[in-house]
């Protein structure tokens, strides 16, 4: 995959899940039916052109009702995306996902690509799925905790929110700062690492990751092609390395490795009946 | 075997969504995603 196309792509997906436009010359947010149906990747529903629903938001909100009802539908979206698409929502349709690469384009005289606590931060995404979506909101009533302390993406919405409503600004207290900062350090981090919210802290990346091997959507790599010349290892910004794990939990199907080999041994795929054809060697 | 599972796990997907959409679940979203979510934007 060009990156080109999927930078497209992405630009397109953020656009389609940003589609109106009032919300940015009228206070509040959009009121557009389409609201109900969840989006795939992280947009908070805040966000003034926001059409769809954000699914972590969504999920919480649920989790944490007064009212408790298994959340079937919200759940069942998610497993839906999960299995058809995995990790390629976050390569190609989350438009935070999409900010950060934008963000990681900006010039920087040193960027890190990989240091030796990585794969040791990249399980707090999944500690933030399973105690600040799940277990707190069920726990503690009406607080969407993932929302409330973490979410870059609610942040941006209300800073964009206030333009639209200046009011809001008298109202951005401490909570806001707490989050002004995680979002400011999020960030500053893209510049320097390739999505750093995506390795280390997005609960949505956590639970695709756990479809990735299963999704329909695969890469396969051909083994007798391939050499091993690890220039698809070098080409990878998440830091897989395809050539040994092309279904492996942080690939964000960028397609970035298939441009780089040498032997064309990479590709998209869709999930296989015969396991052989799928080398996870 | 692979294809299977995930064949069956789209299905359960579905379903889930089928069931959540008889019970009336995405009015509720939608109620929640048309108004101002004073907690993503960081003030409540």
């Amino acid at each position: 995959m060009d990156n080109k196309k999927r930078t497209v792509i992405q630009a397109l997906a953020a656009l389609i899940q940003n589609a109106d436009f009032r919300g940015f010359f009228h206070p509040g947010v959009s009121q557009a039916a389409t609201k109900q149906v969840c989006v795939p990747g992280l947009n908070c529903y805040s966000c003034p052109s926001a059409v769809g629903a954000c699914p972590i938001g969504s999920l919480q909100n649920s989790l944490s009702s007064w009212s408790f009802k298994f959340p079937y539908y919200i759940v069942g979206l998610l497993i839906f995306f999960g299995v058809l698409l995995g990790r390629a929502v976050c390569g190609f349709l989350c438009p935070f996902g999409f900010i950060q690469d934008l963000l990681h384009k900006i010039p920087f005289f040193k960027k890190i690509k990989n240091f030796r606590a990585d794969r040791y931060l990249r399980f707090i995404k999944y500690a933030v799925l399973i105690i600040f979506v799940i277990v707190l909101p069920l726990c503690v009533k009406l607080t969407p905790f993932f929302c409330k302390y973490i979410c870059p993406s609610g942040t941006l919405a209300g800073i964009l929110l206030a333009f639209s409503d200046t009011g809001l600004f008298r109202l951005f207290g401490s909570m806001f700062m707490w989050k002004a900062c995680v979002l400011g350090i999020i960030v500053l981090a893209s510049v320097l690492i390739y999505r750093p919210f995506c390795k280390y802290l997005c609960p949505l990346g956590a639970l695709y990751a756990l479809f990735n091997k299963i999704a329909l959507v695969q890469m396969k790599t051909d083994e007798t092609k391939c050499t091993s010349c690890k220039a698809c290892f070098r080409a990878c910004d998440m830091c897989v390395d395809p050539s040994v794990n092309p279904n492996s939990a942080e690939c964000i199907r960028c397609g970035k490795c298939i441009s780089a080999c040498p032997e064309n041994a990479i590709k998209y795929c869709f999930v296989s009946k015969k396991s052989k054809v799928i080398s996870d060697k | 075997m692979k294809r299977t599972i995930s064949i069956c796990l789209l299905a359960a997907g579905a379903a889930l969504v089928a069931i959540g959409c008889s019970k009336g679940q995405p009015a509720s979203v939608l109620a929640k995603a048309v108004t101002v979510c004073l907690e993503c934007i960081g003030i409540g």
